[in-house]
């Protein structure tokens, strides 16, 4: 069993969601069911091929059985294994989250949104497990496609979002393309391990330069590093709440996982990576300083998230680029808690829309009162991202910082400094208006918003709970899983 | 029965766990505040509990986590620590009883979340006093600042928002400033924690040195109130009178001034500071905060807010003991957190009590009231003398400390400052009394504020009088200090301590 | 010279195409020009891995019958055509999911003008 883990964990959900159409066609209860189940072995599923993986070093598999460099061959090494319990946990999270939602669809349309949503997380799973460079950029796009038509589900605006993303995702799926065509045709191989060893050597020659570039690019606008993030915010904003909970807290750090796997353990630190991880420094030192800045003049708190992402986007890309066991430690925690934290913020927001239909700030006047466990949840997160103790955000915060005055790069420590003070700016406006402000009085003949139902608020407080727990445990997580997935090539 | 290492994570939690419950009680007022009687009468029990073990010399440590690689959140409890926590809790178990009188006198709304949080501070404010390392202390620290802006906004109305949005942006700007400077610290020294006598001597360059000493001093000083990092000090008065009494004149400004201590005298040390040339300008700054706070007092009409920039100037005694860093400066500065605490803390409830029963705010209404409530008028009187250095009473200890200490370290002209600072509080205090005994209508009817109110204050002025005659009565709060800075100045004949 | 360009036209012929394809998506105002720029954009790649696999004097990577030795310099390299197969599929995909969003939009917005759709959307 332990042997069909890797392949498993991909072909459970990407099966199950011709399975779950099917059956959608005639019992929407029974295709939620269904998909929810799948989401739950692929989490539990994920969650042992990690331990293995700790415990016995990586699994692998070959696809038909043909062994690599010529097959298909999936990896399941203790990042991997990390990255991919993250996403099927998340997916199963956002899926119960889901139900209300599912429920306001038309009943044929269940189906096919628990189908897509299995797409999804199968796409993401597989660029997580696969030891093929094609093979992610297949399942990069699987991902993507799926990703496109969920987040068009949240009205007009969603669509015409959507749309631009896809435009621009696509684009990058292309140079990513592009760029393992280059390192194809210097190396003659697609398998990661075989590249990694046969790149050495190779480094002065120009193909390879802008194959890694090409790549790097690709990538960068699918995690929307600034100022690459242009398709982010909107998409962010107008699509549904859960499947913006779940693409905000696993689609870009999917991609950030592929960025340090070809750079890392791919292409690893020789030739010109440290001049890319130079670049890709400033980047996220502009990441992390823009996106505070933008969010501070939105006022559609769920744009103010987006915009965060994208500086919190910039927080782990900064970890990459510093490169040291340390600061990579806290660029993977960071990937964690942030999942955690932006998940919690945006499915805490999802439930104040359901609620109310409100997204703006003025919206927000006094709904603590309504509904306190909601704002308890945003507030608890939103601390996480300003990096107060004890939450998570502050530990991930910690190693960054102590990587960055370790390395010598005290500017970055600076940066995140400053970024996390304007978070608190735009995170506290919210939260103030929320407790503080004088809620309006309900219209006649209605009865004021009452707290979310059971459904929504149950993944929310587990979020909410696992982002304290995270902080003050973090030393488990680090020592126990975190520690087995750095690169070994890491440090300078 | 709790080991001694146990107490010390326990004395945090009883006030967690008080919290949770009183968050539980809405509905029954008088379950609700038996609980916050019950934590802080279980909190002083434990921290006094430790006074023997700690004053005899005995190292009470507990590290129950591990944080981060090569950092545990740990707790221990050395002379200066147990000296703070005594402090608090106290001092907490008065206010309680002052805070149920004021409250119910007002009132007030939001009550069950006043108590609540007020719990919280003390958790966060015992972590702070037995932090064994800045990570633990840091921790504690950002939670004592998130934990008062609830107390801080009580009353919600315009003012009241817009001082506790000046009150975080003041305390989170800080506290990123102590973050950065204590992320350096575990870079250039991995694995230190707090020191008597410092641990950073060597390890960094001077410039870099004097750069995360700078750092330290932003991060500490907006609580500590020192100057121009005081600002959100006097705007915070508009918290409930309580408030302004345990935590802005002695849980958090204390906590500031505590930290500013635990830097010089565990972190950096006094020698490396001397060599780096920072005690002086330490010395300087606090200087001119003791005058320029002072000075400001004079022309405060609010009653509230005189109180609170002549905090702002006491604190500074503390900040300019530890910048002079002899041992009898030391243990002057380390004291006058407990005689401060108690006077201040005294004047604060008059001024809770004055207001309860008349409504009054401002100075100049407070004619003749001393002859109406003498027994809260006398105790600021005495409170307002020991403040300005009068002998027999605790303020007269501390200052003469820190004179001597000045001597001590060649540096006589600060002794002209406490001078100067004990003749501007006689300037700023003598009207406030002399206007309540002598002043206003012949009105000459009794009529003191309830007993929950005027009890406590007429305690804490006593024991500012007991402490002043006989400092190491009860707690042994002067030999602590005693300790503590001698542990300072010669670390290597304290051993563990 | 020019048998430089000529050994490198596949090249030049990728990278044009790959420019063509970016200047219509960023700046053709109408939504279908920017997705047939995608297209192009997403043509130039697998032009690019086609002309990898080719071979001078290769025949297609088809083995006769009676094969006696096969050596690979004979025949065209058939993993790019593969891959091609799949990205062509894929963007196949893409543009079908893209079309079904801008009938979307003409239905809701009524234009398919990127200027007026983000007018729309900022209000």
């Amino acid at each position: 069993m332990t042997a069909h883990l890797p392949i498993l964990i991909v072909v459970l959900p990407l099966a199950g969601a011709a399975l779950v159409a099917l059956a959608g066609l005639r019992f929407a209860r029974i295709a939620r069911g269904l998909s929810l189940g799948i989401l739950a072995a692929a989490t539990a599923g994920s969650a042992a091929a990690l331990m293995q993986a700790i415990r016995g070093g990586p699994l692998q598999y070959f696809l038909g059985g043909w062994a690599p460099p010529w097959g298909i061959e999936y990896v399941v090494d203790p990042l991997a294994g990390g990255i991919a319990t993250l996403v099927a946990a998340f997916g199963l999270a956002a899926g119960v989250y889901a139900g209300p939602f599912v429920r306001n669809l038309r009943p044929r349309d269940a189906g096919v949104f628990h189908a897509v949503y299995l797409l999804l997380v199968a796409g993401l799973l597989g660029i997580t497990l696969t030891g093929d460079l094609f093979n992610l950029y297949v399942f990069l796009e699987i991902s993507s496609l799926a990703a496109y038509g969920l987040l068009a589900l949240g009205g007009g605006r969603s669509v015409l979002a959507s749309f631009r993303y896809l435009l621009l995702g696509t684009a990058a799926g292309s140079l990513y393309l592009l760029g393992v065509g280059c390192l194809y045709a210097v190396t003659g191989t697609l398998n990661m391990a075989d590249v990694a060893a046969r790149l050495p050597g190779q480094f002065s020659s120009p193909a390879v330069t802008m194959a890694i570039v090409l790549i790097v690019v690709g990538l960068a606008l699918k995690m929307a590093l600034f100022p690459l993030h242009g398709w982010l915010p909107d998409v962010y904003t107008y699509a549904p709440a859960p499947v913006t909970a779940f693409v905000a807290g696993v689609m870009t750090k999917v991609s950030a996982y592929a960025l340090l796997r070809v750079l890392f353990f791919v292409v690893g630190l020789g030739g010109v990576t440290p001049d890319i991880l130079r670049v890709l420094g400033w980047m996220g030192a502009a990441a992390a300083l823009a996106g505070s800045v933008m969010a501070l003049a939105q006022t559609d708190v769920r744009r103010i998230l987006a915009y965060s992402s994208v500086g919190q986007m910039g927080y782990i890309v900064l970890g990459f680029a510093i490169g040291t066991p340390l600061a990579l430690t806290g660029a993977l925690l960071h990937v964690l808690n942030h999942a955690v934290m932006k998940s919690c913020l945006f499915l805490s927001a999802g439930t104040v829309l359901y609620r109310t239909g409100a997204s703006q700030l003025q919206g927000y006047q006094g709904i603590a009162r309504r509904m306190p466990l909601s704002l308890a949840a945003f507030a608890i997160a939103a601390a996480s991202i300003v990096g107060l103790p004890p939450t998570g955000g502050f530990f991930s915060k910690w190693y960054l910082l102590t990587a960055a005055f370790d390395a010598g790069r005290w500017p970055f420590a600076v940066v995140l400094v400053v970024s996390s003070l304007l978070s608190a700016v735009y995170m506290f406006r919210v939260i103030e208006r929320a407790y503080l402000g004088s809620a309006p009085e309900p219209a006649p003949g209605t009865s004021p918003p009452g707290e979310a139902p059971a459904g929504m608020l149950a993944p929310m407080v587990t979020l909410a709970a696992a982002v304290l727990l995270l902080g003050v445990f973090n030393d488990q997580v680090v020592s126990n899983v975190i520690a087995f997935a750095l690169p070994p090539a890491a440090g300078r | 029965m709790l080991t001694p290492p146990e107490r010390l994570p326990a004395a945090i939690l009883v006030s967690l766990a008080a919290a949770v419950l009183i968050a539980f009680s809405r509905r029954q007022p008088n379950v609700r505040e038996a609980w916050t009687f019950l934590a802080a009468a279980i909190k002083l029990g434990l921290v006094a509990s430790l006074v023997p073990a700690v004053a005899a010399g005995q190292a009470v440590e507990s590290a129950p986590l591990t944080l981060l690689p090569g950092i545990d959140l740990h707790f221990r409890a050395d002379a200066f620590g147990l000296l703070f926590a005594l402090v608090a809790s106290t001092l907490w178990l008065i206010t309680s009883v002052f805070s149920v009188g004021y409250m119910r006198a007002g009132s007030y709304a939001h009550q069950t979340g006043y108590f609540a949080w007020f719990a919280v501070c003390l958790s966060a404010t015992i972590g702070i006093a037995f932090a064994a390392n800045l990570v633990t202390f840091f921790i504690f620290y950002e939670i004592l600042t998130l934990a008062t802006y609830p107390l801080v906004i009580h009353f919600r109305t315009e003012e009241a928002v817009r001082a506790g949005r000046q009150y975080l942006a003041y305390t989170l700007i800080a506290g990123q400033c102590l973050l950065l400077a204590i992320a350096a610290v575990h870079v250039i020294a991995p694995g230190e924690g707090f020191q008597p006598g410092g641990f950073l001597a060597g390890r960094a360059s001077a410039p870099v040195l004097t750069v995360l000493f700078v750092l330290f001093i932003i991060g500490v000083g907006v609580k500590a109130g020192i100057m121009p990092l005081h600002g959100w000090l006097p705007a915070a008065m508009v918290a409930p009178t309580p408030v302004s009494a345990l935590l802005h004149a002695v849980a958090v400004v204390k906590a500031g001034a505590f930290g500013c201590v635990r830097v010089v005298g565990f972190v950096f040390g006094v020698d490396t500071l001397h060599g780096l040339g920072a005690d002086v300008g330490l010395a300087i700054v606090a200087s001119i905060t003791i005058v320029a706070a002072s000075v400001r007092a004079l022309g405060e009409g609010h009653l509230k807010r005189r109180l609170a920039y002549s905090t702002i100037g006491q604190l500074s005694y503390i900040v300019l003991g530890a910048a002079l860093g002899s041992a009898a400066a030391l243990a002057g500065a380390m004291f006058h957190i407990a005689a401060h605490g108690a006077m201040k803390i005294t004047m604060f409830f008059c001024a809770g009590a004055i207001y309860a029963k008349t409504h009054l705010e401002q100075i100049e209404d407070l004619g003749g009231i001393g002859r109406r409530m003498p027994v809260t008028m006398g105790a600021f009187a005495v409170c307002a003398l020991g403040l300005a250095g009068t002998p027999l009473l605790a303020g007269f200890i501390s200052k003469w400390n820190i004179g001597l200490g000045a001597y001590q370290a060649d540096r006589p002209v600060f002794i002209a400052v406490l001078l100067v600072s004990g003749l501007l509080n006689f300037a700023y205090f003598t009207p406030i009394v002399r206007a309540a005994f002598l002043g206003g209508n012949g009105d000459t009817r009794v009529d003191e504020a309830r007993p929950a109110l005027t009890v406590p204050l007429a305690l804490t002025a006593l024991a500012a009088i007991v402490l002043g005659i006989y400092p190491d009565a009860g707690l042994g709060l002067y030999h602590l200090a005693w300790e503590a800075a001698r542990s300072i100045v010669s670390p290597d004949s304290r051993g563990v301590l | 010279m020019p048998a430089e360009l000529a050994a490198h036209a596949h090249y030049w012929l990728t990278a044009t195409l790959l420019l063509i394809g970016l200047y219509a998506m960023l700046s053709a105002p109408n939504l279908i020009r920017k997705l047939m720029g995608m297209n192009v954009l997403m043509t130039a790649v697998i032009v690019f891995f086609i002309t990898l696999a080719a071979k001078t004097g290769a025949s297609p990577p088809v083995l006769p019958h009676h094969h006696a030795e096969a050596t690979a310099a004979d025949y065209a390299n058939p993993l790019p055509h593969t891959l091609m197969l799949t990205a062509i599929v894929v963007g196949v995909a893409m543009t079908g999911v893209a079309l079904a969003l801008i009938i979307r939009i003409q239905k809701r917005f009524g234009t398919l003008d990127e200027r007026e759709l983000l007018r729309m959307l900022r209000e």
